[in-house]
């Protein structure tokens, strides 16, 4: 190895909520060695530019926005004296945990790490990836771009706004333009169904008298310099258009809030397995991925709806990162999860149920494929089944979470599970 | 007054500008568009054809096979990406057997050196994801890809360091010859000069019909494609074509010099050779007969669509030299549609000899050679990174995480001879936006390095000039410091 490497117990890469919160636990576990990296020149990741409320309302029991949610955990980072880096990119990690980065401060550095967590969280498609038909003209921003142009720079990408895709940051700034003297025409929905929040359906569309057309897309974009419209149809129950429904809208600016992608380019480089359903990496329940020592938390793992439940998950990954740097790590029998009917992209995939201890309580998150009401949650082995829950209502614009007691666990242990969502209470 | 003001700053006009930079005399070139490059030479296959294709005896076969000769040699002090990555032309069937032999003598007869034919064991055991139907190939090792954009823009650069100046976004309405002297008409006034060249791609039919008692009849072909993401090790290493058949000519499946797949194109004549739009239907069209080639292909790494219109000259063959018909000064390239980015280094040669000679235009005795692009920082070595960033700590600075480039190379797009002005401009210089997130991350960086470089505010900054404004005012404070 060159001798110009910087060795380093942990490294922690993103400090959003994840990794902030990741970096605090392991601290407070015990790892000393410990650098952050960040790429923006703000510790806090995309909260910083999400000036609404409505963050911490499970963890702190509190609704604060997203820069008052980043800053107690930069608060804690800072009085316990971490050493985080921003304006630092990394920009590449080996299998054996070289981490690459660059700064303006440091140019090119090399870490060698004995064990990484990756906390780099999302993108969001654009609209290459959704392949709308029409003219590239100026006008089409994803809708955080949109968000951090009102939010960060201070300026309006445009007066008259159609939204295509209701997630939540969608639903967002349909409310913040309106808030800022933008019309905002129509938020146009694929599914027959939000993938917003509830809360975000009322409290951006409804109480502003912006229409949600559901079972509706964009099937034409118009305008050769500056968007000039967009041609809006209904989709029949394949989702493809039906000819005869299409309508013009006149508008300057299309946003698009049409789904996260997990940002794994750096666990690919570092060999790091990849789930197709979450597009996220496969982890145990320790967030540990298939490479030793290399662990993910946080919307890189797959996308969360809510900011305290990824500050919940990174702690736990900071934890086992710590007991992973300090050794201590008991033998364990593997299970494996899979999503069953109705499920999608359940996180753990794997259990690494201890064999001579009490197993701790596992959470399963997942989300369901469709809404559905009155149904359970089951889980199953081949054997037996462990739990059947029922539920209100199941749908994809929340995720879903089911708890495995150490009981559970210990049926379970070295056996396949399968999350379902059945009509019926399982035995 | 100019000597010559070429027509088009699309790769054909600049080819023939950087041959004029070689010469003493005050050229021009004019584009309606607001940067070099911003018609088919952005938006094309990126393919250097080996020149089996053109038909023997046609202008678009001796100018293919010449520009491909030289392309690596032409490419190599401008710095731009050339990879021989080789070709393969499929066939499925028994009956595509006699076209890619047909092919195969055709190349003969152009003077193309490799080709083979060969069969399915051979074709899996080069590409591994090839449709395991595939029956034979025509295999051609000449076959190259270049950065067609990149190309362009360092063409302009060289033109540009050696006098030639670029007057963009600036549309000839008029072409006439008055007093001994050619008169342009452009909403900015009239320019005289002694020659023209008529390289306007698209246009060049209604500037050479306002001049020449010949008249021409250019087509706008329409071709979509689909882009996707760079793969690790690449998914192919060649330019996949399928043979044509009775149903059409087929998709080609190829890499980028960047690692991109690239789908497409269709061929659709359409009116406006100005409307670029994707459609459904064209694109569904391309993704099912990619499949053919590549049945793996996975939507999840599609990055964009897009679309290019190639113009098609009714008689088929480039229109090269002084024009028919017209008085003497004239010169033109017309029809310069497929395989014209691989004889553009002929084109730019013969065309720009001829126009200079015709003038007596002496050589310079001054003349700058091309300054070679730099490396891109995402192509460097550990160690080419330090070195750069000790010279230059903006190196230090990631504006584009998806395609890794820096602060420094943002700047220095924006700084060259003929610079980006806008976010496209950027895009194409330094690839800044061109990734995976498709600038969502990196384009209000990018717009405050450029309102810096410029001297202008934010809402000053366009997409790609003209009216593609990005903001639409200030917001509070902000609105009055706008």
């Amino acid at each position: 190895m060159r001798d110009d490497r910087i060795p380093v117990d942990l490294l922690v890469v993103g400090a959003g909520p994840a990794g902030l919160a990741a970096a605090i636990a392991a601290r407070k576990a015990g790892v000393t060695s410990l650098v952050v990296l960040e790429r923006e020149d703000e510790q806090g990741g995309i909260l910083n530019q999400c000036i609404h409320n409505g963050f911490g309302l499970h963890r702190f029991r509190e609704e604060l926005t997203g820069p008052e949610y980043a800053q107690r955990d930069i608060d804690e980072a800072q009085a316990l004296e971490l050493d985080i880096r921003t304006g630092t990119t990394v920009l590449d990690i080996t299998p054996d945990k070289l981490v690459t980065a660059v700064s303006r401060e440091r140019g090119i550095q090399v870490f060698a790490a004995k064990a990484v967590i990756l906390a780099m969280g999302c993108r969001e498609r654009p609209r290459g990836a959704l392949a709308i038909p029409g003219s590239r003209p100026a006008g089409v921003f994803s809708a955080g771009t949109a968000q951090k142009l009102v939010n960060m720079a201070g300026y309006m990408p445009g007066k008259r706004v159609v939204i295509l895709g209701s997630g939540d940051i969608g639903l967002i700034m349909a409310r913040r333009m309106a808030l800022q003297g933008a019309q905002v025409l129509a938020c146009v929905e694929l599914m027959p169904y939000s993938s917003g929040l509830n809360r975000n359906i009322v409290q951006c569309l409804q109480d502003y008298d912006i229409p949600l057309l559901l079972s509706h897309t964009v099937v034409d974009i118009h305008g050769r310099e500056r968007l000039s419209g967009v041609t809006v149809a209904a989709v029949g129950e394949d989702r493809q258009p039906l000819p005869g429904t299409e309508k013009y809208l006149a508008c300057d600016t299309l946003l698009l809030s049409v789904g996260l992608i997990p940002e794994n380019e750096l666990s690919l480089s570092a060999g790091v397995q990849l789930s197709p359903a979450t597009q996220g990496p496969v982890v145990n329940n320790l967030f540990e991925t298939n490479i030793k020592g290399v662990f993910a938390c946080g919307n890189v793992l797959h996308v969360h709806d809510l900011v305290d439940y990824v500050s919940r998950e990174s702690a736990q990954a900071g934890q086992a990162a710590a007991d992973y740097l300090l050794g201590a790590r008991p033998c364990f029998l593997r299970s494996r999860v899979c999503d069953g009917q109705g499920v999608r992209g359940t996180v753990p995939q794997l259990l690494d149920i201890p064999c001579e201890q009490t197993p701790e309580t596992v959470e399963l998150m997942f989300r369901p494929d469709r809404v559905y009401q009155n149904h359970h949650v089951t889980v199953r082995t081949p054997d037996e089944v462990l739990l059947s829950q029922r539920r209100m209502i199941f749908t994809p614009g929340e995720m879903a979470e089911v708890k495995l007691g150490p009981a559970m666990l210990e049926q379970a242990r070295g056996k396949t599970i399968t999350v379902e969502i059945t009509k019926e209470k399982q035995a | 007054m100019y000597d010559i003001v070429i027509i088009g700053a699309g790769v054909t006009g600049c080819a023939v500008a950087y041959r004029l930079g070689q010469y003493a005399g005050r050229v021009a070139v004019v584009d309606q568009a607001h940067d070099v490059s911003a018609g088919a030479s952005k938006a094309n296959s990126g393919i250097v054809h080996a020149g089996y294709d053109a038909k023997a005896g046609t202008q678009k076969a001796r100018l293919n096979v010449k520009g491909a000769l030289i392309m690596e040699e032409y490419c190599r002090p401008l710095g731009v990406p050339y990879v021989r990555s080789g070709a393969m032309v499929l066939g499925f069937h028994e009956e595509d057997r006699a076209t890619l032999e047909a092919l195969y003598h055709n190349g003969l007869a152009n003077g193309v050196k490799g080709c083979r034919l060969i069969g399915r064991e051979e074709v899996l055991s080069m590409e591994p994801r090839l449709n395991p139907q595939v029956l034979l190939a025509l295999d051609v090792p000449a076959s190259a890809l270049v950065s067609p954009y990149e190309l362009t823009l360092a063409l302009a650069d060289s033109a540009a360091e050696n006098g030639v100046q670029f007057l963009l976004g600036s549309r000839v309405t008029q072409l006439a010859y008055q007093q001994g002297a050619w008169q342009l008409t452009t909403p900015g006034g009239v320019l005289t000069a002694r020659a023209v060249i008529n390289c306007a791609g698209g246009d060049a039919g209604r500037l050479h019909n306002q001049i020449s008692t010949r008249q021409v009849h250019i087509i706008a072909r329409r071709g979509q494609y689909y882009l996707l993401d760079h793969n690790r090790p690449a998914l192919f290493t060649r330019t996949i074509f399928q043979a044509p058949t009775k149903m059409g000519k087929g998709v080609l499946v190829t890499p980028t010099t960047h690692g991109n797949l690239l789908l497409g194109p269709t061929a659709e004549d359409i009116d406006d050779g100005a409307d670029t739009i994707t459609t459904r239907d064209g694109l569904k069209n391309v993704l099912e007969k990619a499949r053919l080639t590549f049945p793996g292909v996975s939507l999840r790494q599609v990055i964009t669509t897009f679309s290019g219109n190639r113009a098609h000259e009714a008689g088929g063959d480039f229109i090269i030299g002084a024009v028919e018909g017209a008085p003497e000064g004239a010169f033109e390239a017309i029809g310069i549609e497929s395989p014209g980015l691989s004889a553009a280094p002929a084109i730019g040669d013969e065309l720009g000899d001829l126009a200079a000679l015709s003038l007596n235009l002496p050589k310079k005795t001054d003349y700058i050679a091309p300054t070679p692009l730099p490396k891109a920082f995402s192509a460097m070595d550990e160690d080419e990174r330090r070195a750069a960033y000790q010279k230059d700590p903006d190196y230090g600075r990631i504006v584009c995480r998806c395609e890794q480039v820096t602060e420094a190379e943002v700047r220095r797009a924006i700084r060259r001879p003929v610079g980006a002005t806008s976010l496209d401009g950027v895009k194409f210089r330094t690839r800044a936006g061109m990734g995976r997130c498709q600038s969502g991350f990196c384009s209000t960086r990018v717009m405050e390095i450029l309102a810096e470089e410029l001297g202008c505010g934010l809402p000053g900054i366009t997409k790609s000039g003209g009216k593609s404004w990005v903001l639409s005012g200030g917001i509070g404070k902000a609105d009055q410091d706008a």
